[in-house]
């Protein structure tokens, strides 16, 4: 190789360092934009430049006077709630795209392992049943009944090994048991109250979050794109099927295992905070990889961008469609999602 | 020796599909698989390259028991081109190619000269350089097949390993890959179909009935019309063709 190949080589890799911190910076102003409009929209309405005072005050780094109650307002809801959406959005698209990845299947989504049909056996047993009284929260019911499902899957599918087809067979009949369980339950023992409490919680919402939630979430997300990132390659590898990845060197059983717990424990976390959300994991997935292809180092940096705007702007939507009254966020997120996902059968369908 | 097999057993629940099988391939030879279909070339196959454990028996590189050797150590010189494999993914097909640099690459490390190096020689070899921007879903066949190839190449692989490597070509790009495949420094074991391409371009050749080994060893010594009749059923001439001295099989309709 001549001394121009490398010149012009290394020239284009600092070329494109420039493109992905000027990406980033993109991505992260495109996502305080809206989490800043999120903030300023309620029955308080309040302006952009407040939210931003508000914020650079609690850092120190001004002391602008503010309307006290503005700033409550600002700290002690719609903030916390606006960033636990980002976070909730991004984890959300990042375990659908680790799924079509793994599964090879462009209809996968981040609940296909059983998640969501646990969470929500785990939080009527808790809610109804009255399991752990007092003990146990919502929360944690929720979290323990998606990890027995997706322990149940495990079993199923022989520790992830079976193959892809067998996984999402397992996640299908493992769904359906718990689902039938939540249903039984709610008959038998629960009243018309607690019935809807269940099913508003299914349905989604970001109504009860605070910064508690907001530092799990983050934690768990944050750390979860990282080591998704991490293993890009290997979901590249993942293409041709589990025979061309191992004949590549990897050790398919045990990534399988791995990257399916981690989108396990994120994809629970989420669920056991503000319920089952629909669609966005699987419909941002194919959005990101519609624009930037699918190689997974620049998809799922990509997933977690849009995921996080569209899950700020569901929010906005959800609260300003119906005046005076919350729309469950999973129903805005379906409404968007069902179109698209009708599109993307349509495609497939002619494809074939 | 570089691949060598010692009485390979592999079965489907009770049913046996490769019946104590022995092998070895010579350092840089090229080994043709030839065998009806269902007589277990390609479960042969993927007990050669690693990908499944033999019931019992072992597949040994350069003397190494290959239950020894990790994952990532056999993809760095073994490569395997497996039947129908295809993706619903819109790879570029250079994405494709640059997959066979993953066992080379740590997870940390950036893409290298010589990984660059060792996919345009790929692509190159393979004629696919003009193509290198085409997405998969673009790809006719014989191209999809052609990638494969390159992808193995990039792997740059002491073994290659080839599973019907020239279904869907045709007749210029099977008789190109052929030659390319025989004119590689590398150790090739390669299932076919076709005999006469067999008998061409292979140095040795192994015939299987019905997960064993029937005969082995140059195609003029293996080919011969009662093979052909025991095994696969056709009644054959077999005699030395007048253009490459290797053996001509002349089908009876």
């Amino acid at each position: 190789m001549t001394t121009e190949t490398i010149r012009s080589s290394s020239g284009r890799q600092s070329q494109h360092l420039w493109a992905v911190v000027a990406l980033a910076l993109g991505s992260l102003a495109a996502i305080a934009l809206v989490v800043g409009i999120s903030v300023g929209i309620g029955d308080m309405p309040i302006p952009l430049s407040t939210t931003y005072s508000a914020i650079t005050n609690r850092l120190g780094w001004t002391m602008v006077q503010l309307n006290p109650i503005h700033e409550t307002v600002i700290w002690e809801y719609r903030l916390s709630r606006a960033l636990v959406a980002v976070f909730c959005g991004a984890g959300l698209a990042l375990c659908g795209a680790i799924m079509q990845a793994l599964l090879r299947n462009p209809l996968a989504e981040p609940y296909v392992l059983g998640i969501s049909a646990g969470a929500s056996t785990g939080a009527v047993a808790v809610v109804i049943l009255g399991i752990g009284a007092g003990t146990l929260s919502l929360s944690a019911g929720a979290f323990a009944g998606a990890f027995a499902a997706f322990l149940f899957v495990a079993l199923l599918s022989n520790g992830a090994r079976g193959g892809a087809d067998r996984t999402i067979l397992a996640g299908v009949a493992t769904s359906q048991l718990f689902n039938a369980a939540t249903s039984y339950i709610v008959t038998t023992s629960g009243n018309a109250q607690q019935a809807r409490d269940v099913m508003f919680w299914l349905l989604g919402s970001f109504g009860g979050v605070r910064w508690p939630e907001f530092a799990l979430v983050s934690v768990v997300v944050g750390l979860g794109l990282i080591v998704c990132l991490f293993y890009s390659r290997v979901l590249d590898a993942f293409a041709f099927g589990d025979e061309a990845a191992s004949s590549l060197g990897i050790d398919v059983g045990r990534m399988r295992i791995i990257l399916f717990a981690l989108t396990a424990v994120i994809t629970a976390t989420i669920v056991s905070m503000v319920g089952t959300i629909g669609f966005v994991g699987l419909v941002v997935p194919h959005a990101a990889r519609f624009v930037v292809g699918p190689l997974h180092s620049r998809l799922l940096p990509a997933c977690a961008v849009t995921g996080a705007v569209f899950m700020v702007l569901a929010d906005i939507a959800s609260r300003t469609l119906i005046p005076q009254q919350v729309l469950p966020i999973g129903v805005v997120t379906a409404l968007v999602g069902v179109p698209f996902f009708s599109i993307i059968l349509y495609k497939l369908q002619r494809a074939s | 020796m570089s691949i060598r097999a010692e009485n390979l057993v592999w079965k489907v629940g009770s049913k046996t599909i490769v019946n104590d099988v022995s092998l070895i391939a010579k350092p840089g030879e090229m080994l043709g698989l030839l065998g009806p279909n269902g007589s277990g070339k390609t479960s042969l196959l993927r007990l050669l390259a690693g990908l499944k454990r033999p019931f019992s028996g072992q597949v040994t590189l350069d003397g190494q028991s290959m239950d020894r050797i990790r994952r990532r150590s056999i993809a760095q010189r073994v490569a395997f081109i497996e039947q129908h494999a295809t993706t619903n993914a819109n790879l570029k097909v250079v994405d494709v190619v640059k997959l066979g640099r993953f066992p080379h690459r740590s997870m940390f490390s950036g893409w290298t000269s010589d990984d660059d190096a060792a996919v345009n020689n790929a692509l190159d070899r393979t004629e696919l350089t003009a193509k290198r921007n085409d997405t998969w879903q673009s790809l006719s066949g014989g191209e999809k097949q052609r990638a494969h190839l390159a992808r193995a190449l990039a792997q740059s692989p002491k073994e290659l390993i080839l599973d019907e490597p020239t279904n869907h070509l045709d007749v210029h790009h099977q008789i190109s890959l052929l030659r390319l495949v025989s004119e590689l420094a590398v150790t090739s074991i390669i299932a076919l179909h076709d005999l006469n391409h067999a008998a061409m371009f292979c140095d040795r050749l192994l015939v299987m009935q019905a997960g064993k080994i029937v005969a082995s060893g140059a195609p003029e010594d293996v080919l011969t019309s009662a093979l052909l009749r025991d095994v696969f059923s056709v009644e054959a001439h077999v005699s030395p063709s007048p253009y490459h001295a290797k053996p001509h099989i002349h089908f009876v309709r």
